[in-house]
């Protein structure tokens, strides 16, 4: 009688965390992103295509798919580590020997030797060339993405990609790399 | 001649860390002296292995972590560890246990935490627990005070007990620790706790020689020695008032609500605070900046509960004091505390 | 509010958490009355000495300008115009370091003075009350006055605040040790300043104004006092001598016990600080006429002679300040721009002067010691106690170092305001500041990031609509199409017309033969010239060797060790970049000249450089095209890939016989030859495909 008693107590205990559980499963779900999604948002958007696949959302699908995250360039070391916590795999260095800090460019085009021929506008994947046939073109700084696509198609190599500079507002106080002058 | 760049402020107020270490080891002294006025050289003799052997262990660590060993050794914060054991630990226990412990404390509590500010526990309490939890018998053969003693001991006696575990008369501790009434004496709280156990009351207990009326013979001035050593660190500010207010508050409060409650078996609040290693505990392990809470209200809170586990474990626990366990385990919870005492910061909470 | 206003008339003040006492060190500046300087030889007049943007330049190189006449004109939103601060000629417009933490250049006028300051018209206006409110804010907006306490605010845009201000606040407490220049400035001006006070009262009708000073300035209190007696709308207030007392947030909540929302802006609780300087200022642009083109600094530091407080006009080289004080330098000297809390060191001392430099401090190292190493952090929270803002500087410290970011922003770092107070009590000697500046900029700089990965992604994806758009339309285009019967002979037409446009545009007979005919040499030459290596993709290597290029030009960039000199180098890196592409482009255009009669005149005029590039461009595009037309159809007739590719290793194997290149050239070529290669590749698939 007694074990019936126990197996009771203990059934019907269960039965109420069970539920108890089951109800804050449902009531307090935690409302999470499509991996796809999440994975996309930590990719750097340069839409460069140096991972192989034509755009970052579907270099997130191959990730998500299970190819390697290391095919990010721009991201550098950083975007692996961060994809590597998201995947809950172990993070490792870029594939081809990347550098772990990227420079990051901005394309220029050296606008006295453009010639118009609107190759670079068709290869820019973020429409940031502006221009029309036999115009000279221009690169809208604030939105290149540094991703190098215009300068392959260039047929007069006039695309110079150049590193960012550094303003006041971007500068990280490296007090170490300001050149110093004699007192004079 | 080149111009040199650095970084803003320039100026600096010339606290250091070392000078931070020294001043809480100097401000051991009242009670090191009173320790040694009634607990006799032992614990001289602590002191000099407890010093020798963190100083080795903290070299040998910075050597195969490959660290400069002076900047390490000289910023203080070992020797302090040591001090604190060694005030803490009975002046004629076995040498190896000094060393046991010591070692320890500098290389597994601190040390392979990641080095001072990084270690979780209060390395000198985590070394006494240990210690206490290793080697109950010689972690608790206090001697009682000198003047209780049949036979007195010399220094060299001392030397003699610690490293032989004989006098050159051939006594052990136990024998030593015989009064003049014949009676193996035990330390004050100790005595109440037993006697309470066997049914006598707090006033028939205090009937027994090692008591002076109403608190322990030696243990009230060793206390006072810290708590006038504690005193000046506050007013150095070198400790903020929180933590050795919220414990003694918290003490005081939790021994006058069982004294109340049963005044026959509970010892009253002086006996609490001046017994043990309470005052010790509040100024000088409570304190240690690295394991207590970080935050003006966290460390109020952090003190006051280390004054109720001190209380609840002398009055209820299996063991006669209780800081190096209520500060063990209020480390562990300096996290919580922490980050839920958040001062609030400038421009928050008010009205847009 | 009656109550609190009485209480602040009662002299109550609401002290803020932490604060810390440094040593003062201010009455070695305050000995002598202010001085003024000799002229100097040379003025370096940044267009920026405030937060906003530039303005548009007035006047070029080689111009002769007057004391106070304009150099630039406020263009954009929080612009404020700059002046010439004496007569003289404009030597150069030029990148010079600039007056802030970085050095980084900025575009100043120089002005080489001649000596005889001869104003402009200045048009004083004796009586203010006369004017409406939008001509006063239009005075001060053109006289060019921003916050001379810190940011450089435009005082225009404080001025003209849109919402209503209860109390204005007047900064005078200067809390940073050394730093006496508003001291002096009251002691010698009050009246001045009550005047720029009135004015500001005028504009923005505040219920109350406070002027907030220190205990350690009597003498200053006391002129205040004297001056503001007729005025029973300012009060003077004595503050306790606590660093940071001077924040503006900690001076509101001092003066006035309440604080600014974090994240807002005093205006939003109805407050409104300047600093006694820029009233002062204001008082000259008004009642005078005159633009903001001096001001007074400290110049102190035990390696001065004279320290003391001079007027200094702007644009003034730190070199000629410290020497007209008297300085000489001790080994690894440090000059700060500023007090020596808050104050940054300078790389050079040949900056200018700016609207927001109040002190220059010349220590040397037995007053302000250098910092020791940093040691480990015992979590003391003597940073937290000294904390003005009541953050927890040690946690911070935890997270910056480990780039927590999240962890940061919750911790309310962005409520820092760097009064390094933390990092002055901190025993282990940690430079706490310095973390947390670091990490503010990452962290804006991770939000701009995210931000534009953001526009990044939207912008690709609309264009990915438009190019799916388009090729429907197309497909659409076509289906229409079908429905006409055709001959067999105009398919053909079609289907060539096809090929043609795919394979690029075609030319006629005539010029294809000539442009294949180059097409071959340049082909057959550069097969010469060249070693190929085993095939990667040429992608790969091209951006390898860009990025190769990027880096050695940031390294350059970074290793100039001339500051001056650094524009400089700048501007001739870009000018030698376009010069080598252009010569490049010459030197091509003139390798083809040696097979084609149709360049001659690209290759005969190497001295117009320009046109001789546009025209090398052009046959250059001209010649990628009809190699391309001419591969395409050599391999049309050859559609076996492999055997294509084993004459051009044999080829290799030849080139390699001739010894006399550097490894740099053939690695050059190599490049060259694999993108020709892969470029043939796609041409021959192209072939095969048709």
């Amino acid at each position: 009688m007694t074990l019936f008693y126990a197996l009771i107590a203990l059934g019907s205990l269960a039965l109420i965390f069970g539920l108890i559980l089951g109800f804050a499963a449902v009531r307090f779900r935690v409302q999470s992103n499509p991996i796809v999604e999440q994975i996309d948002t930590i990719l750097p958007q340069t839409q460069c295509g140096q991972c192989g696949y034509p755009g970052c959302r579907p270099y997130a699908e191959a990730i998500a798919n299970g190819d390697e995250i290391n095919k990010c360039p721009p991201g550098g070391e950083a975007t692996v580590k961060k994809l590597a916590d998201l995947m809950g795999v172990e993070a490792k260095p870029l594939a081809g020997g990347e550098q772990a800090e990227p420079i990051k460019t901005v394309a220029y085009i050296r606008e006295d030797e453009c010639i118009g021929c609107t190759k670079c506008i068709q290869a820019c994947p973020v429409d940031a060339i502006v221009g029309a046939t036999r115009q000279m073109h221009t690169v809208l700084i604030d939105e290149c993405t540094g991703c190098d696509l215009c300068v392959e198609p260039c047929p007069v190599d006039c695309i110079d990609m150049l590193p960012v500079e550094t303003t006041k507002q971007t500068w990280k106080w490296q007090l170490d790399a300001i050149p110093v002058t004699q007192i004079d | 001649m080149k111009l040199t760049m650095a970084s803003s402020p320039h100026s600096h107020s010339h606290k250091s860390l070392s000078r931070l270490m020294l001043t809480v080891i100097l401000a051991c002294i009242p009670g090191l002296i009173a320790q040694l006025y009634f607990f006799g050289t032992g614990v001289i003799i602590q002191l000099v292995l407890a010093l020798l052997t963190v100083s080795i262990s903290e070299a040998i660590i910075m050597l195969i972590r490959k660290r400069p060993v002076w900047p390490a050794l000289s910023d203080g914060s070992a020797w302090l560890t040591a001090v604190l054991l060694a005030l803490s630990i009975p002046p004629l226990a076995p040498w190896w246990v000094i060393v046991i412990g010591s070692f320890f404390a500098i290389v597994i509590v601190k040390q392979l935490y990641g080095g001072l500010g990084f270690n979780l526990f209060n390395p000198a309490m985590a070394a006494y627990v240990l210690l206490l939890i290793s080697f109950p018998v010689q972690m608790t053969t206090w001697m009682p005070v000198n003047d209780l003693l049949a036979n007195p001991v010399s220094l060299a006696q001392q030397l003699s007990v610690i490293f032989n575990g004989f006098t050159s008369g051939g006594f052990s501790v136990d024998q030593l620790r015989v009064g003049v009434d014949g009676v193996t004496m035990a330390t004050p709280l100790d005595t109440i706790k037993t006697d309470i156990a066997h049914g006598l009351t707090v006033t028939e207990s205090m009937q027994a020689a090692i008591f002076n009326s109403w608190l322990g013979q030696g243990w009230g001035w060793v206390n006072l020695g810290f708590l006038i050593g504690g005193l000046y660190l506050i007013k150095a500010k070198v400790i903020n008032w929180h933590i050795p207010v919220g414990v003694i508050a918290s003490l005081t409060t939790c021994s006058a609500i069982g004294y109340i409650a049963a005044p026959g078996t509970e010892p009253g609040v002086v006996f609490h605070l001046f017994s043990g290693a309470t005052m010790l505990g509040a100024f000088f392990i409570a304190t240690d900046p690295v394991s207590a809470a970080t935050t003006n209200r966290g460390r109020l809170i952090y003190g006051a509960l280390i004054g109720l586990l001190v209380y609840l474990i002398r009055t209820f626990g299996g063991y006669p004091d209780a800081m190096a366990f209520a500060v063990l385990l209020l480390n562990m919870a300096v996290p919580l505390i922490d980050y839920y005492t958040q001062p609030r910061t400038y421009g928050h909470g008010v009205n847009k | 509010m009656e109550k609190l206003i009485a209480q602040i008339k009662q002299g109550k003040v609401w002290p803020f958490p932490g604060g810390i006492h440094p040593p003062g060190q201010k009455t070695i500046s305050t000995a002598q009355a202010i001085t003024r300087l000799p002229l100097p030889d040379k003025l370096v007049v940044p267009l920026k000495q405030h937060i906003g943007a530039n303005g548009k330049l007035l006047v070029e190189k080689g111009q002769q300008v007057l004391k106070g006449q304009a150099l630039t004109k406020p263009v954009a939103n929080w612009s404020v115009p700059i002046h010439a601060p004496t007569s003289g000629v404009i030597t150069d417009i030029c990148q010079m370091p600039s007056a802030h933490p970085s050095a980084l250049p900025e575009l100043s006028v120089i002005i080489e003075p001649d000596g005889q300051d001869n104003w402009c018209t200045l048009t004083p206006v004796p009586s203010p009350n006369l004017l409406s409110h939008d001509q006063l804010i239009d005075i001060i907006h053109d006289r060019g006055i921003a916050g001379m306490g810190g940011a450089g605010f435009p005082t225009y845009i404080k001025a003209d605040s849109r919402k209503a201000i209860e109390y204005l606040i007047v900064n005078a407490v200067e809390c940073e040790p050394y730093i006496t220049a508003d001291d002096m400035l009251m002691r010698e001006h009050a009246n001045g300043i009550v005047a720029g006070i009135e004015i500001m009262q005028q504009l923005l009708t505040p219920t109350l104004t406070i002027v907030g000073i220190e205990d350690n300035k009597p003498e200053a209190i006391a002129a205040m006092q004297a001056a503001a007696e007729h005025n029973d709308k300012i009060i003077i207030q004595t503050v306790p001598t606590i660093y940071p007392s001077g924040g503006e947030k900690q001076l509101i909540k001092l003066l006035t016990n309440k604080e600014v929302p974090s994240g807002g802006i005093p205006a939003d609780i109805g407050v409104l600080v300047q600093n006694v300087g820029t009233l002062f200022a204001v008082n000259q642009a008004v009642f005078e006429g005159k633009p903001l083109i001096e001001r007074v600094i400290t110049v102190t530091g035990n390696t001065i002679h004279k320290p003391g407080n001079v007027w200094a006009l702007l644009g003034t080289e730190i070199k000629h300040l410290l020497d007209c004080q008297g300085f000489s330098p001790v080994p690894q000297q440090r000059v700060v721009m500023g007090g020596p809390m808050m104050g940054f060191t300078l790389p050079t001392v040949r900056i200018g002067v700016v609207k927001t430099t109040n002190c220059i401090l010349a220590p040397d190292h037995n007053e302000l010691a250098e910092p020791g190493p940093e040691k480990a952090c015992i979590r003391c929270s003597a940073c937290a106690d000294a904390c003005p803002a009541s953050l927890l500087p040690q946690q911070l410290q935890w997270f910056a170092k480990s780039k927590e970011y999240d962890k940061l922003k919750e911790h309310n770092l962005f409520d820092c305001i760097e009064c390094g107070a933390c990092a002055y009590v901190c025993p282990s000697e940690i430079p706490l500041v310095q973390y947390y500046r670091v990490a503010k900029v990452e962290i804006k700089e991770q939000q701009a990031e995210q931000v534009k990965a953001e526009r990044a992604k939207e912008r690709f994806e609309l264009r990915k609509l438009r190019l799916e758009r388009e090729q429907e339309a197309r497909q659409n285009r076509h289906k229409r199409k079908p429905a006409t019967e055709k001959s067999a002979d105009e398919k053909q037409k079609i289907a060539d017309a096809l090929a043609r446009v795919k394979n690029k545009p075609a030319k006629d007979d005539d010029k294809s033969a000539v442009a294949a005919a180059i097409a071959r040499a340049k082909a057959k030459k550069q097969q010469q010239d060249t070693t190929l290596e085993p095939d990667n993709s040429e992608v790969a290597l091209e951006r390898a060797a860009r990025k190769e290029q990027a880096r050695k030009y940031k390294e350059q960039k970074a290793a100039s060790d001339d500051a001056p000199a650094q524009q400089d180098d700048k501007k001739s890196a870009v000018a030698a970049a376009i010069a080598r592409a252009k010569a490049k482009k010459a030197a091509q255009a003139a390798e083809l000249e040696n097979d084609n009669s149709e360049n001659e005149t690209a290759a005969s005029t190497p001295a117009d450089d320009k046109k001789a590039a546009v025209a090398a461009a052009i046959a250059r595009a001209k010649a990628k095209k009809a190699a391309q037309a001419e591969q395409a159809a050599s391999v049309a007739s050859d559609d076996s890939q492999s055997k294509s590719a084993s004459t051009a290793i044999n080829e290799t194997v030849n080139a390699e016989d001739k010894p006399e290149q550097t490894a740099q050239d053939k690695k050059k070529a190599a490049i060259a030859a694999a993108i020709a290669r892969a470029k043939a590749k796609k041409l021959q698939q192209e072939g095969s495909d048709k």
